[in-house]
């Protein structure tokens, strides 16, 4: 019974600690933005091992997710005769929610586990030691790059990705269902609003990068130094970040989209 | 890869997002109506203006030629006043044009409606549109409703061609 | 100089429960090679790491250079840093570039040289390993002797004081190591540095040192030059520089007696 809670104590205690350390990493990280602006090199690296090479499951999964929303988008639709609804419903759908979700999801999994993997085999084969060994940075070298790259990236991948799935969307709906094209966009260019759905979007697709930046790296950086010890940080930033994400689009959508 | 052909790969990738937001602000948002172009303001008053909302769509004859852009409270009259901005292009409504506000569709939004009237005179920037038609509230309208049915069946309320009514047949003793 | 370039007072380093350094002595001499040599897990490497301020003592001193390193702000132990090599026992080099970027690292970290110097640095560098002609290659295509021999090189890069060696000849083929131990003795020559050896190889670490120390249960159990170790009258000095499996430190693990074991009665393991 004891044995129990003093469990969940450490247990406890350890998770604060780590808390603790990720916040401290967090904020080592952004004191070496300043300057690695004045690299751009390091950060145009890091955006192509993050951003390009995400690119292709961003689009193709853009672009199902969009053509299924038609789908079913439109049997739902058809019920209340109000099937000419169909682009504002994929539009909405995916410019406020699909999109950053979906596409903050994907980057975990793709480049935020590469990220996770590259750092802690880093910190395992001693490199990031040799490094400071070599009176250089790690944090500012390594880190801080990928950090803005991810920040970058993630935005442009929503956008990205809500585009697509628009087109998708259109495609079954005007395409192969015989919705109206006039009224799929008419309807969406009047439901739509800048300010308030697309700006929002853009938004939270900026706060997840963030969050999965920062999750990814620390799981890395902090990783025990050995084959499992990468392992386990790779499997621990796809189901932080997968979490981190749900979670804070519930508290964004909440104080964006609510009253 | 050499660094060429990286920084060909970024460019491409920070140029189809920007592509992207690009596409999602002109094609799916309502930025378009924003116009930039300014128009000129028109003000109207109703008893209730139901649904409406800012940025409902204003239009004449199904055209859609401005958008409501205030919503007022009017302590004197006790009406609701409604600031509608009509884009520049269309200018030349006469002095007694109506304002009404309607539904589209079963369930849809509601919008206002301009239907010009004869006058010599057109409308200017900041006039007050005069003739209005409040938006219909469900519920007047079946409160009006049943309030009907009911007058038509009390006496001396009835309509002129009215039946015989059923009245109950006295019992009178022979 | 005849001032010790790392001095060592009383530093007592733990961690968790377990004790690596208890009150421990020790002092690197300039222009000489010395060895520090111990079993494994007597916390070698962790020494390194304290000299180099990775990690902070509990107690005690360490003075690299007259500075006191545990006190020193980031700035001035990072300079501090330029002045010491370390070579790695995995050599960890960068894996997403080549031999030659890998050595050029901290030439273009820490100078302003334009790349003809530096260049001329990184061939020169390369040639004193015997690397020369591989430095197109990436470490991934490099066996493990010529990795360690590449972050040699990119060690002395910036002709740092001192060199610390982690392990250099752990795992390595004969020739590999003949190759290290000229490199290792040439070079403290050559360059007039001061070099740390970590290891526990006896044959190769003894014929290159100047003086060693022999780690044991965070104290230092002997010191002395070559000669003085292999005629000290300590036990353990002997079971360790020999080889001898038994001795100070036995061969058995602590276990009940054997007779028992065998025929005593079977314990089940709940």
């Amino acid at each position: 019974m004891f044995e129990a809670f003093r469990l969940l104590g450490r247990s406890t205690l350890g998770f604060l600690q780590r808390l603790g350390r990720a916040n401290l990493f967090l904020g080592q990280t952004l004191a070496c933005l300043p300057g690695i602006l004045l690299r751009p090199g390091l950060v145009l690296k890091q955006i192509y091992s993050v951003g390009v090479l995400t690119l292709v499951i961003i689009v193709v999964s853009g672009l199902f997710v969009g053509m299924v929303m038609g789908l079913q988008g439109y049997n739902t639709l058809v019920d209340f005769g109000a099937e000419e609804s169909l682009g504002v419903l994929v539009a909405l759908s995916l410019v406020r929610e699909l999109g950053p979700v979906v596409a903050a999801l994907l980057f975990a999994g793709r480049a935020g586990s590469a990220l996770g993997a590259e750092i802690g085999l880093m910190k395992a084969t001693e490199q990031l030691s040799g490094m400071e060994m070599m009176a250089i940075d790690p944090v500012q070298r390594v880190i801080a790059p990928r950090f803005l790259a991810a920040f970058l990236s993630m935005p442009l991948l929503a956008a990205i990705f809500s585009a697509v799935g628009v087109y998708g969307g259109h495609f079954v709906g005007v395409g192969l269902l015989g919705v109206d094209d006039g009224a799929f966009w008419a309807q969406m260019q009047a439901k739509v609003d800048l300010y308030d759905d697309i700006l929002n979007g853009v938004i939270k697709s900026i706060v997840f990068g963030f969050v999965a930046g920062w999750i990814a790296l620390f799981e890395g950086y902090d990783a025990v130094p050995t084959a499992e010890g990468v392992s386990q940080a790779t499997t621990r930033t796809v189901v932080h970040t997968a979490l981190a994400v749900l979670g804070l689009d519930f508290v964004l959508t909440a104080l964006m989209f609510g009253d | 890869m050499n660094s060429r052909t990286l920084e060909l790969w970024v460019g491409l990738f920070v140029a189809a997002g920007m592509a992207a937001l690009f596409m999602l602000a002109m094609q799916v948002s309502n930025l378009s109506s924003f116009g930039g172009k300014d128009g000129y303001r028109l003000t109207a008053a109703f008893e209730n203006i139901g649904g409406l909302k800012v940025r409902s769509p204003v239009t004449v004859s199904g055209v859609r030629v401005g958008r409501v852009d205030a919503i007022d409270y009017d302590f004197g009259s006790f009406n609701a006043v409604v600031t509608m901005e009509i884009d520049d292009h269309y200018r030349g409504f006469p002095e007694d044009t109506s304002a009404s506000i309607f539904t589209a569709g079963l369930l849809g939004e509601q919008y206002i409606a301009l239907e010009p009237g004869g006058a010599m005179q057109n409308l200017k920037d900041g006039d007050r549109i005069q003739l209005t038609q409040s938006a219909l509230v469900m519920e007047q309208i079946i409160g009006q409703f049943l309030y009907s049915m009911a007058a038509e069946k009390k006496p001396g309320g009835t309509p002129p061609e009215a039946e015989p009514s059923q009245e109950m047949p006295s019992v009178e003793q022979p | 100089m005849t001032e010790p370039v790392v001095e060592i007072r009383d530093l007592t380093f733990a961690r968790g429960q377990r004790k690596i350094f208890d009150a421990v002595d020790l002092d690197i001499r300039p222009c000489s090679v010395t060895a520090i040599m111990g079993p494994s897990g007597s916390g070698k490497t962790t020494l390194l790491k304290l000299i180099g301020g990775q990690l902070h003592p509990h107690s005690g001193s360490i003075r690299v250079f007259g500075q006191e390193v545990p006190a020193l702000r980031r700035p001035a132990l990072y300079r501090l840093r330029k002045r010491i090599g370390m070579l790695f026992q995995t050599g960890a080099l960068l894996t997403d570039i080549n031999v030659y970027e890998n050595v050029a690292y901290p030439i273009r970290e820490h100078t302003r040289l334009t790349e003809t110097l530096v260049r001329d640095l990184v061939l020169m560098k390369l040639e004193a390993v015997g690397l020369r002609g591989a430095a197109h290659l990436m470490p991934a295509q490099l066996s493990g002797g010529m990795a360690r021999r590449v972050a040699l090189a990119r060690a002395i890069a910036l002709d740092p004081t001192m060199v610390m060696y982690d392990e250099p000849f752990t795992g390595q083929d004969p020739i590999s190591m003949g190759v290290l131990v000229k490199l290792i003795r040439e070079l403290n020559t050559a360059l007039g540095m001061t070099s740390v050896v970590v290891s526990h190889d006896v044959r190769e670490t003894m014929a290159i040192a100047d003086y060693a120390y022999l780690l044991s249960g965070g104290k230092v159990i002997d010191h002395g030059t070559p000669d003085e170790l292999r005629d000290s009258k300590s036990e353990w000095s002997g079971q360790f520089l020999n080889g001898h499996p038994d001795g100070p430190v036995p061969f058995h693990y602590p276990a009940p007696d054997f007779r028992d074991d065998l025929f005593g009665e079977v314990v089940q393991n709940v």
